[in-house]
């Protein structure tokens, strides 16, 4: 068995790719869904003076993934310290 | 003072500031050259990648480009940016865990064979290279069209600070000074973007701005009162169906080609070698998660900005220019007709500029005005009469864009040469004071080469910037995601999917662009997918060899397996003595 295959070394990187396909799934709405697939259909709603699939396609995916980056830094911070695997 | 002397004096002061940097950060070992020793702070990571990764074309030519395409143009924003999210989860972390310090080490490393890693070698510094020709250009044409230099005379002085910066500090001194860069590009950048967001729109944020209803002084400016308290995004779609193009908020480009177009761009950028090895400099995992949020950050304020500077200067610009007597045309389109940028030519005879669909030197065309899609950023603040410090920072702005793009492409083609060739393979018992040489004289000949790309450019240098990307995508993506994520990915499986991928990408790219470029239109093309789009198709073809051939080849040694199993977690290995 390998040296990192060890039950809480398992468990974390589980955990991780729990996170990250969770990220990615919104990645993948904000931008190929709002921003493209179905832009045309959102542009029949406003956000001020934004129709919306607009607004996703030249704004709102980017903001979107920003923020994503961020959840992503927080959590795994935690699940770092969770899984007593942080550095210094 | 006059535009000519703010801009020299802004750029000088900017220059000054860049070579103090450099020198007081000169690198002293290989760790220093290749990756800061590891010591940059994270949000100063992020200002350094940010400005690696914002080049000339981000900086002058995206905005333009985005106002002639409307909604389709945001692949370009969506692409550009969507791909740190795939670095700061899939890459950024693990990488650093690694502590190494080039793409092309890892990949040899991961998958246990030197083929790898000259292959991978030779991809990074194509790449490399693809890209750096652009900025030496982007250089020269900043010098003469703002200072009065010529062409060849910009990139000369471009490269002789490239040159000093980049031998005498390595990564460090690049870092140092890209966070410098950064500063005044985005300065350059937001100023105007404010300025010209207050006057439409009373909006401070040109983002929100962009959103926002025209005031009594934004209409005045446009010379049409009766547009106040219209939204700008109304107003801009009134005048271009006005004029017989679709509406500016539509999207007219099939959904299947932005759609490959976007992802082509969001897993290119995960795979651009200058922007991987950002990630090498900081001190902890936890700081390359960090870094890539900082970098996104710092990014998205420009990448947000830009469809707003669109906006208002497609508005401002044919507000002002159609339907206007060529005698009352404003002072900024006769001084910028000197540059050929915008241009008129009478075609009915009237005396009258009219703006329509077509090019103005079709003669079936009824449009009669030329816009380039450069002055859109560049002649912004002249069309806004903002003050003429103003129009001197556009200047230093890009060449900040420009300088510190070419300098992080030039570090990797000179680790390329010095690490991974001399050391990694021609001559592994180099001393590192020789190495530290080799990787000099690598930087050295890569700044003279990319000089002679940017005064003899190639013809073909827009067109392969598309291939840089296609490239990226479909060579290194799939093999570090995969390096990293499935501890049985092997050689034989990586070796196939890399000379795939690159093929198939080569193959539909020189064919569409180069064999027979008349074919190069949606008609054409497989599935309607553009050659911009086809790094995607790429990218899976490449997994799916390395998962077919890993199937009945052998899986990798354990050791490659424990290596794939300690990146993925931080903090140093405590290794049992009974593990052995």
């Amino acid at each position: 068995m390998s040296i990192h295959a060890t039950k809480e070394l398992q468990a974390y990187w589980k955990e991780n790719l729990v996170i990250i396909v969770v990220h990615l799934a919104i990645w993948f709405f904000v931008s190929f869904l709002c921003g493209i697939m179905i832009a045309d259909q959102l542009d029949g709603y406003m956000l001020g003076g934004f129709p919306l699939g607009f607004w996703f396609a030249n704004q709102g995916s980017m903001i979107t993934f920003v923020i994503l980056i961020w959840t992503y830094v927080y959590m795994m911070n935690n699940l770092d310290k969770k899984y007593d695997v942080h550095e210094g | 003072m006059s535009i000519l002397t703010w801009t020299w004096i802004l750029t000088g002061l900017s220059f000054a500031l860049y070579i103090y940097i450099a020198y007081a950060s000169r690198a002293k070992s290989t760790g220093d050259f290749y990756a800061a020793e590891q010591s940059v702070p994270p949000i100063l990571n992020g200002m350094a990648t940010g400005a690696d990764w914002m080049s000339a074309a981000s900086f002058i030519s995206m905005a333009g480009l985005i106002s002639f395409m409307g909604r389709d143009g945001s692949f370009y924003l969506m692409g550009w940016t969507g791909g740190y999210v795939l670095l700061a989860m899939l890459f950024g972390p693990y990488l650093r865990k690694y502590g190494k310090f080039t793409i092309p080490q890892f990949m040899g490393d991961r998958y246990y064979s030197n083929s790898i890693r000259v292959l991978s070698l030779i991809c990074a510094i194509f790449v490399s290279f693809t890209y750096v020709a652009g900025q030496m250009r982007g250089v020269g044409v900043v010098f003469s069209r703002f200072m009065g230099v010529s062409i060849n005379m910009g990139v000369i002085i471009g490269m002789a600070l490239v040159f000093f910066y980049a031998t005498l500090g390595g990564m460090k001194g690049i870092t140092y000074t890209q966070v410098a860069q950064y500063c005044v590009l985005i300065c350059a950048y937001m100023v105007p973007a404010v300025f010209i967001s207050m006057q439409l729109t009373g909006n401070p944020i040109p983002q929100l701005g962009m959103g926002s209803t025209v005031t009594a002084g934004g209409a005045a400016l446009l010379n049409h009162p009766e547009l106040q308290g219209h939204y700008l995004l109304d107003v801009l779609n009134g005048i271009q169906k006005d004029l017989g193009f679709a509406a500016y908020t539509s999207g007219v480009r099939p959904r299947i080609d932005v759609w490959f177009i976007t992802m082509s761009l969001m897993i290119g950028t995960a795979g651009l070698p200058h922007i991987l090895i950002r990630f090498f400099t900081v001190p902890k995992m936890r700081d390359a998660r960090s870094s890539a949020g900082y970098a996104l950050l710092f990014i998205a304020i420009l990448y947000t900005t830009a469809p707003a500077i669109a906006v208002f200067a497609r508005t401002n610009f044919i507000k002002s220019i159609n339907n206007v007597r060529y005698e009352d045309a404003p002072s900024w389109f006769k001084n910028w007709e000197k540059t050929g940028l915008v241009g008129w030519k009478d075609k009915n005879g009237d005396g009258i500029m009219q703006i329509a669909k077509g090019s103005e030197k079709d003669p079936k065309s009824a449009n009669e005005v030329k816009i380039d899609r450069d002055i859109m950023v560049l002649a912004n603040p002249e069309i806004a009469k903002l003050p003429n410090w103003v129009v001197g920072l556009i200047g230093a702005g890009g060449l900040a864009a420009a300088l510190s793009t070419a300098a992080g492409l030039l570090l990797v083609i000179s680790a390329a040469i010095s690490h991974d060739l001399m050391k990694g393979i021609v001559k592994p018992d180099m001393s590192e004071k020789e190495e530290l040489l080799w990787a000099r004289a690598g930087a050295g000949v890569a700044v003279c080469i990319a000089g002679l790309f940017g005064i003899y450019p190639p013809g073909f240098v827009a067109q392969v910037v598309a291939f840089a990307f296609g490239l990226a995508a479909a060579s290194f993506f799939p093999c570090i995601l995969m390096g990293i994520f499935n501890k049985k990915a092997n050689k034989e499986g990586a070796l196939v999917g890399m000379f795939v991928g690159i093929i198939f990408v080569t193959a539909y790219i020189v064919y569409f662009k180069f064999v027979n470029p008349a074919f190069n239109n949606k008609d054409h093309w497989w599935f309607g997918i553009s050659p911009e789009g086809i790094g995607t198709v790429g990218a899976a073809l490449n997994f799916i060899c390395m998962y077919v051939v890993g199937k009945f080849t052998p899986e990798p040694p354990q050791e490659i397996q424990d290596l794939v199993g300690s990146l993925r977690y931080p903090g140093k290995l405590v290794v049992p003595p009974s593990a052995h």
